[in-house]
This record gives C-alpha cells, sequence and structure tokens, in this order.
C-alpha cells in the first residue's frame, strides 16, 4: 500500500527534441493509497508506458518515480512490492490452477499455511474454487485471465495492482461480472487499483478517478462525473460521451457571443476572440426555430437507438448530434428547428483548453 | 448430406499418383531389393538359393553385432543426455536482438555448415599427440591420450566429435523456441518474483517443448545412423571400440560382399530405428499431454 508519486517524461528515442518523439510528455501526478483508478485514452496515448514505468518494467528517461515520497525510479518490480495483470493471459501451463495462484507467494517465501489460506479466498472471489487442482494449460481464454488476475490480487501487501486491459479476451457478458468482482475487490481489500483502458464505459464504471490521456499526454484527471459535466479539454469532451460532445466554432466580443448567423448575449464572462462552444447531445434541446436565442438548424437524420432517439443536425455546415427522450416528438428529416445551445452545461473552451 | 450418399469419386487416385510414384522408386522398391537379397544366398549371378529367414536368424545370432549394437545404443544415449543440455544452455547464453544475435548465430551454425569426412579430418588432426592441438595439450598434461590406441579414448572422442558438430543444431532449434516466448510472459515473472530458474522451469522449458522434441528425435536418428565421422576419424577401431551399427553394416556388405546377411541386418536396422523412434515419440507425446490433461471441464 503506498502513494505513487509521478513526476517524469519518458522516450524511446535518446534525444527527444520535439513532443512527438515523446510517448509520455512532462507530467506531475498523484495516486492516492487505496484508490480506484483508470487511466483513459486511445491506442499509443502512453497510458501502458506510463503503467509500465509504475510497474517498474520500464525506466522513465526523466524524473522521478515516488513510493510513499520514496524514490523507487530504479526499483524492479520486485522492490516495489507491484502486481501487474497484462491484455493477454498470462499462465503457467505446466502448474495447476492453485500452484498458478500460489506462484507470486511462494516465489516471496510466504509461509504454506496461508498460501493455502490467500489461495481459496481469492479462488472463491474468483469462482474458481472447483477448478483449484485442474491444469491451467488447458483452460478457456476468459479462464486463464480470471487466473492472471487472481496472481494480481492474491498477495495482501500490494503497494498497488496495475491492470493493462485486462478485459480485452473476455467475453462481455463475463467483462460486467469480473468488473463488477474487482470492484467488489477493491472496497473488501483496498488495494490501490490502477486500470488502463481504451474503453470509456469501462474506465467510468471501475474507478474513482479517471485520467484522460492523449498523445502522450494528461488531458483531465478526475471523477467520470466531472469528466462528463466540465470536460477541461476538447478531447476529453468528444471521446467521452457516446456520441462525444458538440462543439461548436464561435465568436466572443463586446459582451456579446456570435455563433453563425446568431449573436446573443454573453452567458458568462468570456474571453475575447475565437472560441469553441462544447454542448453534450444530452442537453442539446430543440424548439420551434426563430425562437429567441434558439440556433437555426435543420433535421438531416433521426435514428431510433432504442432507448433514445440520436438526431443529427446540419447548422450552417456544421454537424450536431442531439440525444431525445423517446417520448419527446419525432422532429421529422428536412424540418426547420431551432436549437438551446447556451445553459449550465455549455462549456467553452480556447486554445482546447475549458476558459468558461 | 450424410455419409451414405456421398458420390463415389475416384478422381482422388489420379491426384495421389505422383506422390505414389516417387515414394515408389525413392523409398518401397529400393527396399524390396534389399528385401529379395535377405532371402536368397546369391553365389554368383547366375547362380542364386532360396534360404527363407536363415540370413536372419545367422544375423540375430551374430556376436559381433550385439556388441555394435550396444556400442550403438549407449553412443546415442549419451550423444542426447550431453546435447539437449549443452544446446538448451548454449541457446540460453545466446543474445536476443541486434547484430550480436545475427553474429552469434552465424559463428554458432559455423559447425553445421561442414561436410561430415572434413568432420572426420579436422578431429583426426585435431587429436593427434604430435601436431594436434587437443592431442598435444592433453599429452603435455600428463594424460596419455591416443585415439588410435585406448578404446575408452576413441569412444570420447567420437562423442566430442558429434557433440562439437550437432550441438549447435540442438542450440538454433531451442533457440527458435525461446524467440517465439511472448515478451508478457517475462515481465509477468519479474512482477510475479520468479527467480531465474523458475522462469527456465516454468516458462522456457514448458515452450521449448515442442522444439526440443524435434531436436530429441533429429538427433536420436542421426547419431544412430553415424557413420563417417567414426570411419575416417578411427575405422571402427581400435578394435571394435568405436564400430557402430552402419559400420558393421558396411564391413558386411562391402567389406565381406556377404550381401544377402548385409540386406536382412539392414532390414533388422531399419526396424530398429523405426521401433525406437515410435516408442521416444510417443513418450513424449504422453509427456506433453499428462501436462495438458484435466483441462477440460
Amino acid at each position: 500500500m503506498a502513494r505513487i508519486d509521478l513526476d517524469l517524461a519518458h522516450s524511446y528515442k535518446p534525444n527527444p527534441a520535439q513532443d512527438s518523439d515523446y510517448a509520455l510528455l512532462p507530467l506531475k501526478m498523484t495516486f492516492e493509497d487505496g484508490g480506484a483508478y483508470a487511466l483513459l485514452g486511445p491506442s499509443g496515448c502512453g497510458k501502458t508506458t506510463m503503467l509500465n514505468i509504475m510497474s517498474g518494467l520500464l525506466v522513465p528517461s526523466q524524473g522521478t518515480v515516488r513510493f510513499d515520497g520514496q524514490d523507487m525510479t530504479r526499483a524492479t518490480p520486485q522492490q516495489r512490492n507491484i502486481a501487474q495483470v497484462f491484455q493477454f493471459p498470462v499462465i503457467y501451463d505446466t502448474m495447476t490452477v492453485a500452484q498458478n495462484l500460489a506462484f507470486p507467494l511462494k516465489n516471496r517465501k510466504v509461509p504454506e499455511a496461508t498460501i493455502r489460506q490467500r489461495v481459496g479466498q481469492i479462488a472463491e472471489m474468483l469462482e474458481m474454487s472447483h477448478q483449484l487442482d485442474q491444469r491451467a494449460a488447458g483452460l478457456s481464454a476468459d479462464q486463464k485471465q480470471k487466473i492472471s488476475l487472481g496472481r494480481g490480487l492474491v498477495r495482501p501487501d500490494v503497494s498497488a495492482v496495475l491492470f493493462d486491459e485486462p478485459l480485452t479476451v473476455i467475453d462481455p457478458h463475463l467483462k460486467w461480472q469480473l468488473r463488477r468482482k474487482l470492484k467488489q475487490i477493491h472496497h473488501e481489500l483496498k488495494l490501490t487499483l490502477i486500470y488502463v483502458t481504451h474503453d470509456q464505459v469501462e474506465a467510468l464504471t471501475f474507478a474513482d478517478q479517471v485520467v484522460v490521456m492523449t498523445r502522450g499526454k494528461v488531458v483531465q484527471m478526475g471523477t467520470p462525473d466531472a469528466l462528463f459535466e466540465r470536460p477541461a479539454h476538447t478531447f476529453v469532451g468528444h471521446f467521452i460521451g457516446s456520441p462525444g460532445m458538440n462543439l461548436l466554432e464561435a465568436q466572443a466580443g463586446g459582451g456579446a457571443l456570435h455563433i453563425g448567423a446568431l449573436s446573443v448575449p454573453a452567458p458568462r464572462a468570456l474571453p475575447e476572440g475565437a472560441l469553441r462552444l462544447g454542448i453534450r447531445p444530452e442537453y442539446l434541446a430543440l424548439t420551434e426555430p426563430g425562437r429567441d436565442g434558439a440556433l437555426p438548424g435543420s433535421v438531416r437524420q433521426v435514428q431510433d437507438i432504442g432507448t433514445y432517439f440520436l438526431v443529427t443536425l446540419d447548422v450552417a455546415g456544421q454537424t450536431l448530434k442531439a440525444r431525445l427522450s423517446p417520448e419527446a416528438e419525432r422532429p421529422a428529416v428536412g424540418a426547420a428547428v431551432g436549437l438551446q445551445v447556451l445553459g449550465s452545461h455549455t462549456c467553452f473552451y480556447k486554445n482546447e483548453e475549458l476558459v468558461a | 448430406m450424410s455419409v451414405q450418399n456421398k458420390p463415389v469419386n475416384q478422381k482422388a487416385w489420379f491426384l495421389i499418383l505422383p506422390v505414389f510414384i516417387c515414394v515408389a522408386f525413392s523409398a518401397i522398391l529400393p527396399l524390396m531389393t534389399v528385401v529379395n537379397y535377405s532371402v536368397q544366398d546369391i553365389i554368383d549371378p547366375e547362380r542364386r538359393v532360396f534360404v527363407g529367414t536363415e540370413w536372419f536368424v545367422q544375423v540375430m545370432r551374430d556376436e559381433d553385432l550385439h556388441a555394435a549394437l550396444w556400442n550403438q545404443l549407449k553412443f546415442s544415449l549419451a550423444v542426447l543426455l550431453v546435447e539437449i543440455p549443452l544446446g538448451i544452455a548454449l541457446a540460453l547464453s545466446m543474445p536476443a536482438t541486434g547484430w550480436k544475435a545475427s553474429a552469434t548465430l552465424v559463428i554458432v551454425s559455423l559447425s553445421l555448415l561442414i561436410p561430415w569426412n572434413v568432420v572426420g579430418t579436422i578431429w583426426q588432426i585435431f587429436g593427434r599427440a604430435d601436431i594436434g592441438l587437443m592431442g598435444h595439450g592433453l599429452q603435455a598434461l600428463g594424460i596419455d591420450y591416443s585415439y588410435t590406441g585406448d578404446a575408452t579414448h576413441a569412444w570420447l572422442t567420437v562423442l566430442l566429435m558429434d557433440v562439437w558438430h550437432w550441438t549447435p543444431l540442438v542450440a538454433l532449434l531451442a533457440y527458435a523456441g525461446l524467440r517465439s516466448i511472448p515478451d508478457a510472459y517475462y515481465q509477468a515473472a519479474r512482477i510475479d518474483g520468479a527467480s531465474k530458474f523458475a522462469v527456465f522451469r516454468y516458462i522456457q522449458l514448458p515452450k521449448m517443448r515442442g522444439v526440443l522434441m524435434i531436436a530429441v528425435l533429429l538427433r536420436f536418428m542421426d547419431s544412430f545412423m553415424i557413420y563417417t565421422e567414426p570411419f575416417v576419424l578411427t575405422g571402427g577401431g581400435p578394435g571394435n571400440a568405436t564400430t557402430f551399427l552402419s559400420q558393421y553394416l558396411t564391413q558386411k556388405a562391402v567389406g565381406q560382399f556377404d550381401l544377402g546377411p548385409a540386406a536382412a541386418f539392414s532390414l533388422i536396422y531399419f526396424l530398429i530405428i523405426l521401433l525406437l523412434c515410435f516408442i521416444l515419440y510417443n513418450w513424449m507425446q504422453r509427456l506433453g499431454q499428462s501436462e495438458k490433461e484435466g483441462g477440460h471441464d
């Protein structure tokens, strides 16, 4: 159990000159002891690099890693006492399920009785108690990955357990089950869990704190709620949510806001100049055309997604999406509508960063 | 479509005909010639007598053959016991990437490129007490080494020569097996705190099982048929110390021109190799299976 402080940057190239040479741009962040974190971002954003730096499989090219204030930058995974679960199941073919689960404890010379008790406990959590004496090699990919998860969780005293997209190979229905299980284990064992994924649903349901990354940069760290309501970066806006946040070009000046043909008084104090207005499809309301303060647009497409209508709209050449409840009146394709884009949920961005 | 109303199609026979002809000329016809010799006493090209199993009985009772067979089994066993562990050790110590890996691969495979008879000649010179590095060196150390005079020395020299010649093959196969292990296994082992030995025992060795099986079979068959190197080095001597099965066979067939017994023995030899490979292969398969046993629920 430990608090992990990162203050580092990493490049796989020897002499990084520009930002694109870095796998991880200089960053400074803290993972509190006992928290459930998710690192979320598209492929190649540096999340696995960050994970490997924390586990000690990789030494950062600059900066430090601290565990409870102690410098661990060059310490081995063994010294850091960290557990990690990989994307593809790693099992020891010649061992039984029980021997697989016991392996990390055995290597650390834990007494036999403790091992047996601990393995039994973990096997029960993962619902593998009846398979303990089977050879691990013949099991299905799902079950092999469960063994890998079990090996990550079997040590009670670890600094943190790191998961590198561990549910990629798992069937969808089992995914839900295992994710809930992990959440439950987190509550029971109070371990620090750090979970890497590119799946926002996975990140948002698993973690208390989600770290959103893109191109080697951490763009926001916050609760799932904060990421949804107040994305600090346009990337977070359109990466999180389904579909992502609508972004509209706008111009602020002299206390007024100009969006295409529409000019309204600025709803909040806004910096002068070019802005981008962000509004989630969930908060975009459709009104009568020509209503005061409403943006004129036309309906291009209406899709019935089952639990909601997804409406695609055209606004002066820009495309917006809106989510309407199935009880609402279904708009006709081609109809002219007014769009209520300003409200308490509207965010404003300048140079991709949240300004108001 | 059920099995009953499957249309009869004889075209398949036509398609396998080329293979059948090739196999007939390369294996079946020569083998039948040998079978033909093995049941006849050929006195001269015009006069031959059918003798039935007489040659087989005679060959089976031959003391020299028993000695050669025993010698052969000891030799093949020693080859496997030395070359397989040594090859694995060599593969483990070879660099995995970069120019060093390529350079090592070339150096390691050098001995595989040398023709058999040249290998024999190299060791013949290498082992000589007057001009050979090894022979002279051993003499200087006070060991009265002579591969021509001492039966044990001769036997060990042939073994050493085979180890030198063929361990690289085992090493290359093992190396290929090692390179196919995904990095995640090593990373997981580091996280799990596994010792170097545990990594070898629980990751590398199980993952190398397939290639090692091939290595054992290849080395067994090849060593069981060894001929050229001991023929060049020792000529089977001193005495019968390094006379292995194939050399014994050649003495019979070409040396004494006893075609009947030689043919009978060829067939027995062939069956021995077939039988031993069959046993070896099944045993190793079983070994692999028991590791996977109980895997399905």
